[in-house]
């Protein structure tokens, strides 16, 4: 009797193309992938299964649950036996793992880009925003905490338009 | 002996940030203006997710999940400081406890980094991160009404800080289990906490243009940490679960 042949199991990469599509729901520009929260991809060929670890941007992110819902129905699409979605603090998230194409998708959104900074970040850096609009460094902090817990909301000085900016944390 | 030690830390830190959240989230809707209507819920969002974070650690370790630890206990079980408890109309003092709090978290989350306790070192360094911006946000508005106001603003932040500053040290009430804390390494200590914290408020305030009040006795607003509260904190719990205990078992 001939077996028969199991499908081609899925590679890493392609788990991280399918999971493109799980889009932020607060910014539906930018996918998991991108923002920088998909922090590790394990594939066991044995047993066919995929387990897929992310972490929060904010410990208290309330799409938390709904991303990882959609990151299970997307990868289960994927021809695995067996999809685990978990989520821990191994990797903390930082806005330094935002990739360049998210940054890109973020200031399309109108969103000024979370500063660059090595070693521990200091939240003084956030004085130096440039506004996504006009591109001037003359901006004023109105206050760090803005309409979703990963935003800060400034003013720009130059062209007067008020703006946001995803928070480098 | 240990296990105990490190549920016990963990639990007095999560019913802070649980109890402390939801008086920020009080001022939803009622701020003087309206980015300090979102940076007090937004506080409050966070500290939330630190206290869900924390009791989901205590889980790990046999305790209830994170729902039952927040709406089901009994006031008695409670581990919350005295500080975190009373409830407050005055922005001026809401501001002094914002800050005096989170300047205590920010310090205590840097001791925790480098605990012996790996998943609450991971905690505290993703918590910390955060709690950066609960620091900024306080110590400005310390420093513009107090330094760069006027007199009626710096006299109102004189006032909240002669109110509140007697009543944080509550926040450092030592618990039984301080010794094994730092013999393991888990935790450098409320004795230690509370020195780094005096040094860096009356840093703080000597650049706001405030005097530290006088404490007569540092001890006087204990008993949080062994379960004995305020009369704040019976009608806040009693608020705070009316919808949950309808029906635990509803699914959100």
């Amino acid at each position: 009797m001939v077996e028969e042949s199991p499908s081609i199991l899925p590679s890493k990469d392609d788990v991280l193309t399918a999971l493109h599509d799980v889009k932020d729901p607060e910014i539906p520009l930018i996918s998991v992938v991108d923002i920088g929260i998909i922090t590790k991809v394990d594939i066991d060929e044995a047993a066919r299964s995929v387990s897929v670890t992310m972490t929060p941007t904010f410990v208290g992110c309330p799409a938390l649950d709904h991303m990882r819902k959609e990151i299970h129905e997307r990868v289960s699409l994927l021809s695995f036996d067996d999809v685990r979605v978990t989520v821990d603090y191994t990797t903390p998230w930082s806005s330094n793992l935002v990739t360049d194409r998210g940054r890109e998708a973020l200031h399309k959104h109108g969103l000024a880009l979370p500063m660059r900074f090595e070693g521990d970040f200091e939240p003084e850096i956030m004085l130096n925003a440039e506004c996504p609009f006009c591109g001037s460094a003359n901006t004023r902090l109105v206050s760090p905490f803005g309409p979703t817990l990963c935003r800060a909301l400034y003013t720009c000085n130059s062209c007067a338009q008020g703006f946001e900016q995803f928070k480098p944390v | 002996m240990r296990d105990e030690a490190i549920r016990n830390l963990a639990m007095r830190m999560a019913d802070d940030a649980l109890i402390y959240g939801h008086r920020n989230a009080e001022w939803t809707g009622l701020a003087p203006t309206l980015e300090e209507d979102i940076a007090f819920s937004s506080t409050a969002q966070d500290k939330f997710g630190h206290a869900q974070s924390l009791y989901a650690f205590l889980q790990s370790l046999g305790g209830p999940d994170p729902d039952t630890a927040a709406f089901m206990r009994d006031e008695k079980e409670f581990l919350c400081c005295h500080f975190v408890e009373f409830e407050t109309i005055d922005y001026a003092v809401a501001l002094m406890r914002h800050f005096l709090f989170d300047t205590a978290e920010r310090l205590r989350y840097g001791f925790l980094e480098r605990s012996s306790v790996e998943p609450l070192a991971q905690l505290a360094r993703k918590i910390r991160g955060e709690i950066k911006y609960h620091t900024l946000h306080a110590r400005t508005w310390v420093q513009v009404l107090g330094a760069q106001g006027n007199e009626e603003s710096r006299l109102r932040m004189q006032s909240a800080a002669n109110h509140c500053y007697p009543m944080a040290f509550s926040i450092f009430e030592p618990s039984a289990h301080e010794d094994v804390l730092r013999a393991e390494g888990i935790f450098a200590g409320e004795v230690e906490l509370q020195e780094a914290w005096r040094e860096e408020v009356a840093k703080v305030f000597a650049e706001a243009s405030l005097s530290v009040p006088e404490v007569a006795d540092v001890t006087a607003h204990y008993g949080g940490r062994r379960g004995y509260h305020t009369d704040a904190l019976a009608p806040l719990i009693a608020e705070m679960t009316e919808v949950y205990r309808i029906d635990p078992t509803a699914t959100w």
